[in-house]
């Protein structure tokens, strides 16, 4: 074939060039140019280099909004994950079951994020709400429940919250993940004698794998960026024990207008984030793999 | 070690099954010997899959019993049956290693580690798979993996019989062959009954020491390969064995002679004898390699035109114009064959006479 004599073909490119510019490069380096500046007023602007930087990495509110994150998130993974297995598990495999549970389970996950909050807030109403009557009548806490009366029960509330919104995308990731499964390794597993529980750990997990991944990495970011729920439930409180990384954010942005630290402040989030996706990615590819020594 | 035995099999996939049309499998009437080695072959859809999951216990007939030995086993599961199945795709512990793959199904019969430790050895050197015991069973060729699902049935001491579901569909070809082989020797070694379902004719007709034909939910005949190329009792075997099949022609029976749309064809007396008391649709059947070509006139030759020539290296295929129909005849290489108007002779020796499908003997 006869090689083109001009490069004219690359401005097919620039289309999809120009999105991305502006959709994802010039915000970024925006944040960038404000991390690295300290900012008085409009045209009012001194570069200070990476002092923004040094400041929220020592910054204790961070530290602790951070350690908070990982705990949230963390649990998140260890609830939803295995719940979203055995609900996968549990469900039909044919007739009209299968699509009555698949609508029944996404019916969370249509619902926006802060009528979510606001369903829940009121579910857990102490004067009204069901799940707040009902455990008070009951008599058995200390302190009543009051999603703002103790740490504990705001993270409760929040917990069960993200759980019921996103517990039903795992499950239904691990269902498409079991579907797929081809008849003879359930048949070749009956004829090897092997127990229920072995054909889970040798046959359905390995098999749910590729899913599973993408249900933690989806999961992972998700409830680290949580920001509608605990905004709506007591925005942040009580005290800062529900302060998650990005309602920090924007106390630190919009309410004391710190963009310089705030930008900063994004910028090692963006990073955190992209490194732990990074990690289990990883991981869950290699896990099982390569040969025994 | 057993011999099978299928009492009156009928299955259907429908919960209430009302008519003829419902079942996958008709009527099954068979015995296994111990120590065979069998091939199930038919066409897709025939029922082959379904006879082979009901041997194994994946499947409860309809209707009908299994016997292993004189033993009803209709109601046991699989894993209670001394059976061991070889699926079309090959099926493995993906996290295991070869070793723990062999050792699965002793393993979760609760066999102690000395006793895994050596059947797996053993069965490892019979399939040639000893320097991959430690390797991981997901990163091995297609061929390797389906010895695994051979060897995880080889390894069970008890094992009486091993089912075959078109098992080298996705090995290479020039694997095929060895895979085969080696299933043959192992056959030999072991003397177990093998039963190998497979639409290939080929690979059913080198494998097996007798062939189990299917059609439509029922066993058409048993036999050698020989048996089923050269008295095919069904039309369905005439079609279906030999490359390419039988040869067949509508007629009607006057005396020892067919009328087959105007052509005269002659027949043997005793089947001409037998044909005329039958009700019912009546067709001659001949193999393409036993019918002659003769460029001229010859006595009971009938006329025909030939339309065209197929060569296929060591021989030729010509097809030939008959009373409306297309015939086949296998001709060798080198031999002369006629232009425009032949004589096709059908030696009646090798010309055979069905009646509603079934063979007039």
């Amino acid at each position: 074939m006869e090689k083109w004599e001009d490069n004219k073909a690359w401005f097919l490119v620039l289309p999809a060039f120009v999105i991305v510019a502006f959709s994802g490069i010039i915000p970024l380096m925006t944040v960038v140019n404000y991390s690295l500046q300290d900012i008085f007023g409009p045209g009012q602007a001194v570069f200070v280099g990476t002092e923004w930087f040094k400041e929220m990495l020592s910054n204790h509110r961070l530290h602790d909004a951070l350690w908070r994150q990982f705990i949230f998130s963390g649990l998140v993974l260890l609830i939803e994950i295995p719940l979203g297995i055995i609900i996968a598990l549990a469900m039909p495999k044919r007739g009209w079951g299968v699509s009555a549970s698949l609508v029944i389970l996404a019916l969370p996950l249509v619902i926006p994020w802060n009528v979510i909050g606001t369903i829940w807030i009121i579910f857990t109403r102490p004067d009204i709400g069901l799940f707040g009557v009902g455990i008070n009548s009951l008599d058995l806490l200390e302190v009543p429940f009051d999603h703002t009366a103790k740490p504990i029960y705001a993270w409760i509330t929040l917990l069960a919250m993200e759980v019921w919104h996103w517990t039903p995308l795992v499950a239904l990731l691990a269902y498409a993940g079991l579907r797929a499964i081809p008849e003879a390794y359930y048949q070749a597993a009956k004829i090897d004698g092997a127990s229920p529980w072995a054909t889970f750990v040798y046959i359905q997990l390995p098999k749910m794998r590729g899913v599973l991944t993408i249900a933690v990495l989806l999961r992972w970011m998700d409830s680290f960026l949580i920001y509608a729920e605990p905004f709506a439930l007591t925005g942040g409180g009580p005290g800062n024990t529900t302060t998650f990384l990005s309602i920090y954010l924007v106390k630190l942005a919009t309410m004391q207008f710190d963009l310089g630290p705030a930008a900063a402040f994004s910028i090692i989030y963006f990073l955190i984030v992209l490194l732990f996706s990074f990690a289990f990615y990883q991981a869950l590819l290699n896990v099982g793999r390569g040969d025994k020594a | 070690m057993a011999r099978i035995e299928l009492n009156e099999i009928a299955h259907s996939y429908r919960p209430k099954p009302a008519s003829e049309s419902d079942f996958a499998l008709k009527r099954i009437h068979h015995m296994w010997e111990d120590g065979g080695a069998y091939a199930l072959l038919g066409p897709s859809g025939c029922g082959k899959t379904t006879l082979l999951n009901i041997i194994s216990g994946l499947l409860t007939p309809t209707r009908g019993k299994i016997l292993y030995d004189g033993e009803d086993v209709t109601d046991l599961p699989p894993e209670k049956r001394n059976i061991a199945q070889v699926f079309q795709f090959p099926v493995l512990y993906d996290t295991m290693t070869v070793f723990d793959n062999l050792a699965f199904p002793l393993r979760n019969r609760g066999h102690d580690s000395a006793d895994v430790d050596r059947r797996v050895h053993e069965v490892a050197e019979i399939l040639e798979l000893t320097p991959y015991l430690k390797k991981r069973a997901a990163g091995l060729a297609a061929d390797a993996k389906q010895k695994i699902s051979l060897g995880r049935g080889l390894v069970r001491s008890d094992v009486a019989a091993i089912l075959f579901d078109e098992p080298l569909t996705v090995i290479d070809p020039h694997l095929k062959w060895n895979l085969r082989r080696k299933l043959k020797d192992i056959h030999e070694q072991l003397k177990l009954t093998f039963v190998y379902v497979t639409h290939d004719q080929v690979e059913a007709l080198t494998f097996a020491d007798k062939v189990v034909v299917m059609y439509e939910g029922e066993i058409v005949q048993i036999g050698s390969p020989q048996d089923l190329f050269e008295n095919p009792e069904h039309t369905f075997v005439g079609y279906f064995i030999g490359s390419p099949g039988m040869n067949f022609l509508d007629c009607t029976l006057e005396g020892d002679v067919a009328r087959c749309n105007g052509a005269r064809i002659r027949i043997d007396d005793a089947v001409a004898a037998k044909g005329r008391g039958i009700q019912g649709k009546l067709e001659l059947g001949i193999r393409p390699m036993h019918l002659k070509l003769s460029s001229e006139a010859v006595e009971g030759g009938v006329p025909a035109d030939v339309r065209g020539i197929e060569d296929q290296g060591s021989c030729r295929i010509v097809k030939v114009a008959l009373a409306g129909k297309t015939l086949r005849a296998r001709l060798p290489e080198g031999a002369s064959i006629p232009e425009g108007q032949a004589w096709l002779v059908f030696p009646p020796a090798w010309t055979r006479l069905f009646a509603d499908g079934r063979l007039v003997k």
